[in-house]
């Protein structure tokens, strides 16, 4: 049996011992179900709701997709402004790392109040939050070339958007991505935030915040769980897009990428 | 025609912003099809020449001629190979070696065609798919020197491009690049901190000292032509050595 095959079994069963501690506790205790549902009570009442839950999980997963789609494209154009023009860096700069400390529970209102609730206003949380790790990532890529590849370009006539396009760009692939990580991790607290404030002009229609909102004040507990399973498993699987895209695009090349490291 | 010289500096100076003087007062010539090696401690400005005549860099007074034109005139005239390969990690070999050719523009079959006959020359064909992380210090220099010869220079600017590599692998690309040189006829200017890779390499050695940086010794070395490996244990090599290691501890000196 393979050492990988191992580990799985392992945490399979780590997991099973875990629901089968919490359905216990729950059990012997005997807890109401608004305090803490057992894990089959989760299970029922995902059976129950699932396609108002697959629902919600597709509304958020396309703000949150939307929102971070945008920031990418975004946060690229901004970088290569950046990368060649150094005093408007110089000058911009500080400003992108003040993004980064907006408080986004005290803008998600504001931006509500501007664009209107729905979705176009929740991808726009999103983008707010998602835009400064591209934009710093990409920017230190972008920047960071060897001088004696300048010179080689230089010398050899390049023209700016050669240097650009053809140094500058894919040597900040390997930081872009390290942005765009982070970002598909945020991207979800986004999507959910932002619903928080303006879920949805109807009600039921709304994504995963919204639902979770809704569900918290009918005290539906296990539902609430398992929409927090569902909020998780988006990020998840964003997680594990962006890293597929990644090695696509490293793996040739990249010494982080290595086939024989580690073997 | 009246016959140019391939370089010319006269009386240039540079002086960096930050600093004092890197160069002062330097003025030569190098003829068609010489090869000069350039001697001096660290830091007494050969890197900063190279600079000068490749038109990366450019003099605060004097004047720099390459053919009878200014550096950024001259450059498809100039290659230049640095110390560290400085591929690109996200390129093939055979994409790394074809990168002036597709910053000119030149048309793909003349590309491919010319890249595989730079690839042939320095014995790399079979790994022309390859990524630079997947090859040894020595091809990876290798490669830098094919990609250095794709645009087909007449001048070679290298500074210290062998000085990353064991004593081995630097004693064949010595020889390699003779065999390239007696073949193409170049006229290189070629920076070293080794005095056996300078003697074994050049026609003709120059000594720089530093603070700031001046010629201080140019001599021509006289050892017979086609240069095999068996040159190193001849006596005549040995005593050029000794000699040029003597001016250049008077400069380290001084
Ligand atoms: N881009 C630069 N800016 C400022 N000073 C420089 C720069 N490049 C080199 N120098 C200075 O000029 C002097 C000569 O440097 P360099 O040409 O690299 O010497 P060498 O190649 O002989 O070691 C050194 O004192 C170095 O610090
Ligand atoms: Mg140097």
């Amino acid at each position: 049996m393979s050492r990988r095959t191992w580990v799985l079994i392992n945490s399979a069963v780590l997991l099973l011992c875990l629901l089968g501690l919490w359905q216990a506790v729950v059990s012997l205790k005997h807890l109401p179900a608004y305090m803490l549902p057992g894990p089959t009570l989760v299970a029922v009442a995902i059976e129950e709701r699932f396609p108002s839950l697959m629902k919600s999980l597709l509304i958020t997963a396309e703000e949150a997709g939307g929102g971070l789609l945008a920031s990418i494209i975004v946060g690229m154009t901004v970088a290569m402004v950046f990368a060649q023009w150094t005093w408007l860096r110089q000058l911009v700069y500080p400003y992108t790392i003040l993004l980064q400390t907006v408080p986004i529970v005290a803008v998600a209102p504001l931006i509500i109040n501007w664009v209107g609730p729905g979705l176009i206003a929740v991808s726009t949380v999103t983008f707010v939050i998602c835009l400064a790790p591209i934009i710093a990532n990409t920017t230190q890529g972008l920047i960071s070339v060897d001088d004696n590849l300048i010179h080689l370009f230089v010398m050899h006539k390049a023209t700016p958007a050669q240097i650009l396009f053809k140094l500058r760009l894919p040597n900040s692939l390997p930081n872009l991505f390290t942005g765009i990580r982070i970002s598909a991790g945020i991207s979800v607290i986004g999507g959910l935030t932002g619903e928080l404030f303006a879920g949805s002009a109807q009600v039921g229609e709304g994504g995963l915040g919204y639902a979770i909102t809704y569900a918290n004040n009918q005290m539906e507990t296990s539902y609430m769980f398992a929409l927090v399973l569902a909020a998780t498993l988006l990020g998840f699987s964003f997680f594990f897009i962006v890293m597929f895209l990644e090695w696509m695009a490293l793996h040739n090349w990249h010494e982080s990428k290595r086939a024989d490291v580690g073997e | 025609m009246v016959n140019v010289p391939e370089v010319v500096l006269q009386s240039v100076d540079k002086r960096y912003r930050t600093g004092a003087a890197a160069l002062e007062g330097i003025s030569f010539e190098v003829e068609r099809g010489e090869f000069v090696a350039f001697l001096g401690p660290s830091g007494c400005g050969k890197s900063t020449l190279l600079r000068l005549v490749s038109g990366l860099s450019a003099a605060t007074s004097g004047s720099v001629r390459v053919n009878g034109m200014t550096p950024d005139n001259a450059r498809e005239l100039m290659s230049f190979i640095f110390q560290d390969s400085t591929l690109m990690p996200w390129r093939t070999v055979a994409e790394n070696v074809g990168l002036s050719l597709e910053l000119e523009h030149a048309a793909p079959p003349l590309r491919s065609e010319r890249v595989d006959r730079m690839l042939n020359l320095v014995g790399l064909t079979h790994v022309a798919r390859r990524y630079p992380r997947e090859l040894s210090g020595g091809m990876k220099m290798r490669v830098s020197i094919a990609r250095a010869l794709a645009s087909r220079p007449r001048i070679l600017l290298l500074d210290e491009p062998f000085a990353a590599l064991d004593e081995m692998t630097r004693d064949r690309m010595n020889e390699e690049l003779l065999r390239l040189y007696e073949e193409q006829k170049w006229t290189v200017l070629f920076v070293t901190h080794s005095v056996a890779e300078a003697v074994f390499l050049s026609t003709r050695i120059v000594i720089l000292s530093s603070n700031p940086g001046r010629i201080a010794h140019d001599v021509a070395v006289d050892l017979p032509w086609p240069r095999t490996a068996e040159i190193r244990d001849s006596l005549v090599f040995e005593q050029t050595v000794t000699g040029v290691s003597r001016l250049l501890r008077g400069v380290m000196q001084a």
